[in-house]
């Protein structure tokens, strides 16, 4: 197993090291740059700006110098838009709020979509498939967009029981949770139900109920483990989602995340920002993909770490 | 699995019982401490007076710094600020004000003059790229240091006579020069701060953290909570101090519309930044009280590229400029309260009504449009027309596409590009038609007439007249207002018989205000100085 991630991690090297090559030259050449402005500025205040900036150089001085600052210190560079913070900082801040508030999600999307999805896999076609079924359908419909308004429509505008955005005390995290998360929880229900179908019309848990076991140890004990099977595939993907996604939930509910930064540096060409955000999203991404194929050799003995 | 339930279901309620504790606003809890809470746009850059250019940092600015004079609160015209009076020579070239020995950095330093020379060295300092270091070009010798040609700063016009009169020496007489003085780029900035954390000649450094910042306006730094709030207080050492009535005020960096909007509805906010278009009719019909529609000195426009034929003949620029029903599309599909711009100049900046208008309708634009060889738009090319990615501009490029086919049977495509791509090829000429936007930075005529100077950096047209920069330079040096006044109605005259551009309407700034709001006016900048405005409940409540 040990000999298995080292591999996975020497493979993932090169990835990321042609990742950061291609988006340090891709964004040089995009039109307009991180000075372009609507009242333009003269070329001497240019030229000083660019200078300031090290952009004076050759721009493959400025890659090997880019990578040299990155490989040997760990330094993303100075951010060009809010010029007195480092990406490292504004990282730094910015991640653990992500962080927290895809936990919290996270927390949200497996609590209802595992409650909604084994409700819905008990009794198939029966209200108590019905019901969970709609909802999750209606779930997986419903954009982040849409649910977070109406959210703050009826719980901060009507009933006043919450802020209507901010990230100010822990009762703030609940909208954003609940939105962010809600929708995950969709998707994990139908996931969900579909493995538990599928492992309940199995001869082991005929066996196991032949044996006199318990409807609840014949969910629990028996077919949970083989029945998220599915979600644990498409939990990878989605908690990288979670954490990097949340675009829109971050301008909906005002979160100061990093998902907004990873969005709006690209429009204000903060090169250097960009760079930065892209290469922890690559990592994470790595990261979770490399974690779920752990997680799926220790659920499914059919799997083998190769 | 019951076990589950329950839990889950008493965690569900606990949530909602401590969510309804009897919740205060923030407008109610506002109110009462005196703490403003406004919607303020985007995280700010920096709060460097010197470096940053935006309008929300300059909100923010506002509270934390003073310059020589300080606009007035209702029309913004310059009053005692740092400085508590001061001459003007007769020639209009001197300035000497007297500083107010009050004046106190929040750290008790005094405000000397020396701190305003060395402020205006330092905006002027190659180095450090100050982007709107051109304010200061107006002193003798500032420009030729700033682009490096000058380096002892001795031979720039500025004065420190002794602590308490500062004197500045224009090149020319510059009537508008104290309104410049209201911009923060002619805002002084700590010295021993600044040096302390990196340098003069340094951007971006540690000196306007919180912890570290030192300024002369009403209102101290208190916290800077990263893409979150703002937080000032009021400052025991401002001079004006009895005048202040707040206590703090939370800038809140907020960029979606229909967000700040919902945060107002729920009381989160005294006032927002912006409102969203579809919203000022539901707020007109049913609260006008919190719907506010300022003047804005800003003028929506098209640029034309006048270096490609056919729009290189002035007969077709003009029939379509006339060709554009502007009424119609303020009042149908704007509908925030904006004027028709029939001059580029808006009308009234600092007394100046533009005498040149466009006049004529799609007739007289038919009749322009055959005598430059296309009758009835026959042979004439399809135009196309850019504007940067957005909703409102696209509406209103459709509109105009659709007055252009109409009136004039011509065709336009439309061509959308995202923002710096925009920006980007306005700046290369690499467009046919263009949406632009211009918002003055102080008000006066000269801000809208110098940018089609021949080669300005934001002429971008192609469009060049040597009568039209001789007037220029001729307002600059005409100290009597009325005479130069005179000057630029003929280059307005100039500018409206060429049209490299089309003037479409002038801005308008709509936004929601709470009613306990007071001594908070319509300003033609969205200007509204701190000091002067308290909260109070209102009595109708």
């Amino acid at each position: 197993m040990i000999r298995y991630i080292t591999g996975r991690i020497f493979q993932a090297i090169p990835v990321l090291l042609i990742l950061i090559t291609v988006t340090f030259f891709m964004l040089r050449f995009v039109p307009g740059g991180p000075f372009t402005a609507e009242k333009a500025i003269t070329p001497e205040v240019l030229r000083n700006l660019e200078a300031h900036y090290g952009m004076d150089k050759p721009l493959l001085n400025q890659y090997l110098s880019y990578m040299g600052n990155l490989l040997f210190h760990g330094d993303f560079g100075p951010s060009f838009k809010y010029s007195n913070r480092t990406v490292n900082e504004i990282i730094a801040q910015k991640l653990p709020v992500s962080l927290e508030l895809g936990a919290w999600s996270l927390a949200v999307a497996l609590f209802l979509g595992l409650s909604l999805g084994i409700l819905a896999s008990l009794k198939p076609n029966s209200w108590l498939d019905y019901i969970p079924s709609t909802i999750s359908m209606v779930g997986i419909c419903l954009p982040t967009f849409v649910l977070g308004p109406l959210l703050v429509l009826f719980c901060s505008i009507k009933m006043g029981w919450f802020n209507a955005s901010g990230w100010f005390d822990p009762i703030d995290r609940v909208l954003p949770a609940l939105t962010l998360g809600g929708y995950y929880a969709a998707y994990i229900a139908r996931l969900t139900r579909g493995g538990m179908r599928e492992v309940l019309s199995q001869d082991f848990i005929r066996t196991a109920r032949a044996k006199g076991a318990s409807e609840t140890r014949v969910i629990l004990k028996h077919s949970l483990k083989g029945g998220l099977l599915p979600v644990v595939s498409f939990l990878g993907p989605a908690v990288a989602g979670i954490i990097s996604g949340s675009f829109v939930i971050e301008t909906i509910f005002q979160v100061p995340g990093l998902g907004r930064e990873f969005v709006n540096s690209a429009f204000n060409r903060d090169y250097t920002l960009v760079l930065g955000t892209v290469i922890l999203y690559a990592t994470l991404i790595i990261v979770f993909n490399l974690l779920v194929d752990i997680v799926q050799v220790w659920l499914n003995p059919k799997l083998k770490f190769e | 699995m019951r076990f589950l339930y329950s839990l889950s279901i008493i965690l569900f309620f606990s949530v909602f019982i401590t969510g309804c504790k009897n919740r205060t606003t923030n407008v109610e809890a506002g109110i009462r401490d005196q703490i403003l809470h406004l919607g303020n746009g985007t995280e700010p850059q920096d709060l460097d007076p010197h470096t940053v250019t935006g309008v929300p940092e300059h909100h923010i600015l506002m509270a934390l710094f003073e310059g020589l004079v300080t606009p007035d609160p209702v029309d913004l015209h310059p009053v005692p600020g740092v400085a508590k009076n001061w001459d003007i020579s007769e020639d209009g070239l001197l300035y000497t004000f007297h500083l107010n020995k009050n004046a106190k950095w929040s750290n008790g330093d005094p405000v000397t003059a020396e701190d305003f020379r060395l402020s205006y060295k330092r905006m002027l300092t190659p180095s450090l790229a100050s982007e709107y270091a051109y304010m200061l070009h107006y002193v003798v010798g500032a420009k030729e240091y700033n682009l490096g040609e000058l380096t002892d700063f001795n031979q720039v016009g500025f004065r420190a006579i002794d602590p308490h009169t500062f004197q500045v020496t224009l090149k020319q007489p510059t009537p508008f020069f104290l309104n410049l003085l209201v911009h923060p780029s002619w805002w002084p900035v700590h010295i021993p701060t600044v040096e302390k954390f990196g340098g003069l000649e340094r951007k971006g450094t540690q000196w306007t953290r919180p912890e570290n910042l030192v300024g002369n306006g009403p209102f101290t730094l208190k916290e800077w909570k990263f893409s979150q709030k703002i937080i000032v207080e009021k400052s025991p050492t401002y001079w004006d101090r009895d005048q202040v009535k707040l206590h703090q005020i939370h800038f809140y960096p907020i960029e979606s519309q229909e967000t700040e909007e919902r945060m107002f509805r729920s009381g989160q906010l005294h006032k927002t930044n912006e409102i969203p278009l579809s919203k000022i009719d539901v707020y007109r019909r049913d609260h006008p009280e919190l719907l506010h529609i300022d003047p804005y000195l800003g003028i929506y426009f098209y640029r034309i590229n006048t270096t490609i034929p056919p729009l290189d003949k002035p007969k077709v620029r003009r029939a379509l400029a006339l060709a554009i029903d502007r009424d119609s599309l303020v009042t149908n599909v704007l509908k925030g309260g904006q004027q028709s711009a029939l001059s580029f100049t808006p009308p009234n900046t600092a007394g100046y009504i533009p005498k040149a208008q466009l006049k004529g309708g799609s007739d007289e634009a038919r009749k322009l449009l055959a005598e430059a060889g296309y009758p009835n738009g026959e042979g004439f090319p399809t135009v196309e027309l850019l504007y940067n990615t957005s909703e409102s501009h696209k509406i209103i490029a459709e509109v105009i596409q659709e007055m252009w086919s109409t009136n004039l049977n011509i065709q336009a495509e439309l061509v959308n590009q995202e923002w710096k791509v925009y920006l980007d090829s306005q700046d290369t000429l690499s467009f046919q038609i263009c949406r632009a936007g211009w918002i003055a930075d102080y008000v006066d005529p000269h801000v809208f007439l110098e940018i089609f100077v021949t080669d300005g950096g934001n002429n971008d047209t192609g469009w060049s007249n040597q009568e039209y920069d001789s007037l220029l330079e001729e307002a600059l040096a005409q100290s009597d207002q009325a005479k130069r006044y005179e000057v630029y109605q003929r280059m307005e005259k100039i500018l409206m018989d060429e049209l490299p551009i089309i003037p479409i309407y002038v801005y308008t700034r709509p936004y929601l205000l709470h009613p306990s709001v007071k001594g908070h006016y319509p300003t033609k900048l969205d200007n509204h100085p701190y000091k002067y405005i308290y909260l109070e409940a209102d009595s109708s409540e």
